[in-house]
């Protein structure tokens, strides 16, 4: 995993002496594909996928200009990533709504992936979009597999189609006949988990396939799946003709290298990736972004978006102000906080910044934390928050009494929050970070426009612990 | 003994067939040991989800070898290889049991590696070798869950301690371990909801699980066993890790090494996180979780086609 992290900055040092030489050449791209080459293996992209990868990546790469504004590490590393999302298939796709309802959806996959949960993620989405889904219970394998399926439908307030643990083909075409009876333009048929090399019962999909005609079938792959994601994707769609993949599980710390893989050997997009264990943890996935997050980018895009959502401009233009006086306080660190959290878990939001991957590997990130701070910033007197320097032995003492907490506490508070003050006045020089010098090492750049103010003060928040 | 063999090696045919026959062609395929041949093994080795680290490390190791022993002939290779492997692998690690009191199995892992369908055939073998097993269904999270386990629980004829969906997982861990103490049970299996090694406040659920436990049962668990899925790539050494640090995790249970998967990340795990691979998972049958024994799975791995 390290050696991933570093991917960018280990360019960046075998380019150092490169820099205003004029030409790359082929010994030089040679040099840092074996680096491109170990972090996408360490990533999980199979291996056949990123030998082809790497002599596309160096055919583009060779001969190119060493750019001023550009180190060469970074032309390389934007060549790769384009050449990512190249494969990844570019833009979003959907789910295609058939001409005359039902939409019928299959979903199918190894054990384990996560097809019973996103079938109920997928009815829960399509939901909101004012559909009217059917889920139908086909897993007639696992015990408890249908009443699974129940339980999600009732939460969810999606009706469930189920005949017990008669033939899987029956199921399906009779669930097909109850959505049609019943006004329901969306079929979505759970299949129970299988293995792609066990004849009979790939067998019985293509049965069911030739019985409802589904207009989508999505094969569902557990995003921490390692080479063999090529052989099962190849599988399944060679016998079955896939038309789309739901990525499950990417709320993990997994690169995701499978999500290139699959692509790459049956040239399906992937139209939904998992992101939580909550029905509503499902979102349209991103290629770009996928690719951001395979090269240990970050996801630059999604967090700026988010932030755009949660974050007050104006706040944020304060604080910058303050943070260039270096005078940050007790309240503005109160206020970082919360905007912090509104953003979501903040694991998550975390696992989105570029470059944080390695600097908060080790750390565990702690909410309660979190309430922790903000109860013991609470017991402060203005003052005190103002000038945090006042608080010594007797004040501490009773902060820590006020906020249910311990000395320890408000003094590690205290010392976090001087670290902040540090880590800020880093962060504002942090290259590629919010700040002007890089020029289009990740895709920010070109919607820099767009969110210049939001995501400019975005990247200086505070982190404390 | 032969039995066991005939079986894992005819389960692992795939994984063999995959897997050798790619490093016997490397081996056969070659004239004379050269840097093409490390680098074409190092290929397949990797594709095989050993991991870039041990990739690496194995053939610096097979190197070493070759320099040392003066080999010169590529078919020699396979052996040496074979030994380094079986060494990374180390001794077989059965589960404890203990000889007079109850035992504790706590049974972690991600979301979908199989840890209910372990837990049913587990307690089927540890009911057949007869012992008295209990269950708790730790799962309060997934839907239907309980329900799962109760059903693999009848199929074993094992008895499972419950509450209701959404109950504090420490509190039916409490009570099992209460239920297992009175009834004089030899085994209790702890079930848990999959969670990601990455959700720190999950995480901390199980530690409190366990703390929960070890009150009742100083010594216990006995067993945090992790259930890992054989077809995960190299997510699965951060997950030995995460869940080491939160549950000092004292075994690996591989499953769905009955896929095509390589297998390949038992090497990789015991290369950079040292926990022992106690049984492994080779179908869908009540009777396919096997005891892993280090040496015959190098050997059914490295099968020549003589014993066959």
């Amino acid at each position: 995993m390290a050696m991933f992290e570093g991917l960018s900055e280990k360019l960046q040092a075998t380019f150092k002496r490169l820099r205003g030489k004029g030409k790359l050449t082929e010994a030089d791209v040679n040099e840092a594909m074996r680096e491109v080459r170990v972090a996408l293996l360490e990533a999980d992209v199979n291996f056949k996928v990123v030998k082809d990868l790497i002599s596309r990546i160096k055919e583009r790469a060779v001969g190119q200009q060493v750019l001023e504004s550009l180190t060469p590490g970074q032309q390389v590393v934007k060549i790769v990533h384009e050449e990512m999302i190249n494969l990844m298939g570019g833009l979003e796709s959907k789910i295609q709504i058939a001409s005359k309802p039902p939409t019928v959806i299959m979903l199918v996959g190894l054990q384990g992936a996560g097809k019973t949960t996103h079938g109920a993620k997928l009815a829960n989405l399509l939901k909101k979009q004012g559909k009217r889904p059917l889920l139908a219970a086909c897993d007639i394998y696992r015990p408890a597999a249908i009443k699974q399926l129940e339980v999600l439908g009732e939460q969810i307030k999606v009706p469930v189609f189920s005949l017990g643990q008669i033939s899987p083909v029956k199921i399906a075409a009779d669930s097909l006949e109850h959505a049609r009876k019943n006004g329901n333009d969306i079929l979505i048929i759970d299949t129970a988990g299988r293995l792609h090399i066990n004849e009979e019962l790939m067998e019985e999909l293509v049965s069911i396939r030739e019985k409802v005609q589904p207009n989508e079938i999505l094969l569902v792959v557990d995003a921490m799946t390692g080479q063999d994601a090529v052989n099962v994707a190849e599988a399944f769609h060679n016998q079955l003709g896939l038309d789309g993949v739901i990525l499950s599980k990417l709320d993990g710390d997994t690169r995701g290298g499978a999500a290139l893989s699959v692509k790459a050997v049956t040239g399906c997009p992937i139209k939904f990736s998992g992101v939580g264990e909550k029905i509503d943890a499902l979102e349209v996935f991103h290629p770009d972004r996928m690719a951001s997050r395979i090269l240990g980018m970050g996801d630059v895009l999604t967090l700026i978006e988010k932030a755009q959502q949660n974050f007050d401009e104006k706040k944020a233009r304060e604080l910058e102000e303050k943070i260039r006086k270096q005078e940050l306080t007790l309240e503005d660190f109160l206020d970082q906080i919360k905007q912090l959290r509104s953003m979501g878990p903040l694991s998550s939001v975390l696992e989105m910044m570029p470059g944080m991957g390695k600097q908060l590997k080790d750390v565990q990130i702690d909410e309660n934390e979190f309430n922790r701070a903000e109860a013991i910033i609470y017991s402060m007197t203005p003052e005190e928050r103002r000038k945090p320097l006042i608080i010594k032995d007797s004040r501490k003492k009773r902060i820590a009494k006020g906020s249910g907490t311990t000395i320890q506490d408000v003094g590690r508070l205290l010392k976090q929050y001087e670290q902040t003050k540090k880590l800020m006045k880093q962060l504002s020089g942090f290259p590629g970070v919010g700040g002007s010098g890089n020029k289009g090492g990740t895709k920010k750049g070109k919607k820099g426009k767009k969110s210049g103010p939001a995501k400019k003060s975005l990247f200086k928040l505070p982190f404390p612990f | 003994m032969a039995g066991i063999f005939n079986k894992l090696k005819e389960k692992l045919e795939k994984t063999r067939q995959g897997f050798v026959d790619k490093v016997e062609s490397v081996f056969t395929g070659a004239h004379r040991i050269d840097e093409d041949l490390y680098e074409e093994l190092e290929e397949v080795l990797i594709q095989s989800d050993i991991g870039v680290t041990t990739s690496f490390e194995l053939v610096t190791l097979l190197r070493k070898s070759v320099k040392e022993r003066k080999i010169s002939d590529p078919l020699m290779l396979q052996e040496v290889l074979k030994e380094h492997i079986n060494a990374l692998l180390g001794e077989e690690s059965p589960l404890y049991i203990s000889p007079d009191s109850l035992s504790v199995y706590l049974v972690v892992g991600v979301n979908g590696v199989g840890k209910t369908t372990t837990i049913g055939k587990l307690a089927k073998n540890l009911q057949l070798q007869g012992k008295n097993v209990l269950l708790a269904a730790g799962d309060t999270f997934r839907a239907a869950a309980i329900e799962q386990l109760e059903i693999w629980g009848d199929r074993a004829g094992v008895e499972v301690i419950k509450q209701t969906e959404g109950a504090d997982p420490a509190a039916v861990a409490y009570d099992a371990l209460r239920a297992a103490k009175s009834r004089k049970v030899d085994i209790l299996i702890v079930d848990t909801a999959g969670r990601l090694h990455n959700k720190v406040n999950l995480m901390k659920e199980l530690s409190k699980i366990k703390k929960v436990i070890q009150r009742e049962v100083p010594e216990a668990p006995h067993e945090v066993l992790l259930v890992l899925d054989a077809t995960t790539g190299q997510n699965a050494i951060q997950q030995v890790k995460l869940f080491q640090e939160a549950a000092d995790v004292t075994g690996i249970i591989l499953t769905k090494l009955d896929g095509t998967a390589k297998g390949g990340v038992i090497l990789g795990i015991q290369g950079e996180a040292r926990v022992p691979v106690k049984l492994i998972g080779i179908g869908e049958g009540i009777n396919d979780l096997k005891p892993f024994n280090p040496a015959e799975f190098a050997n059914a791995l490295f099968a020549e086609s003589e014993e066959e």
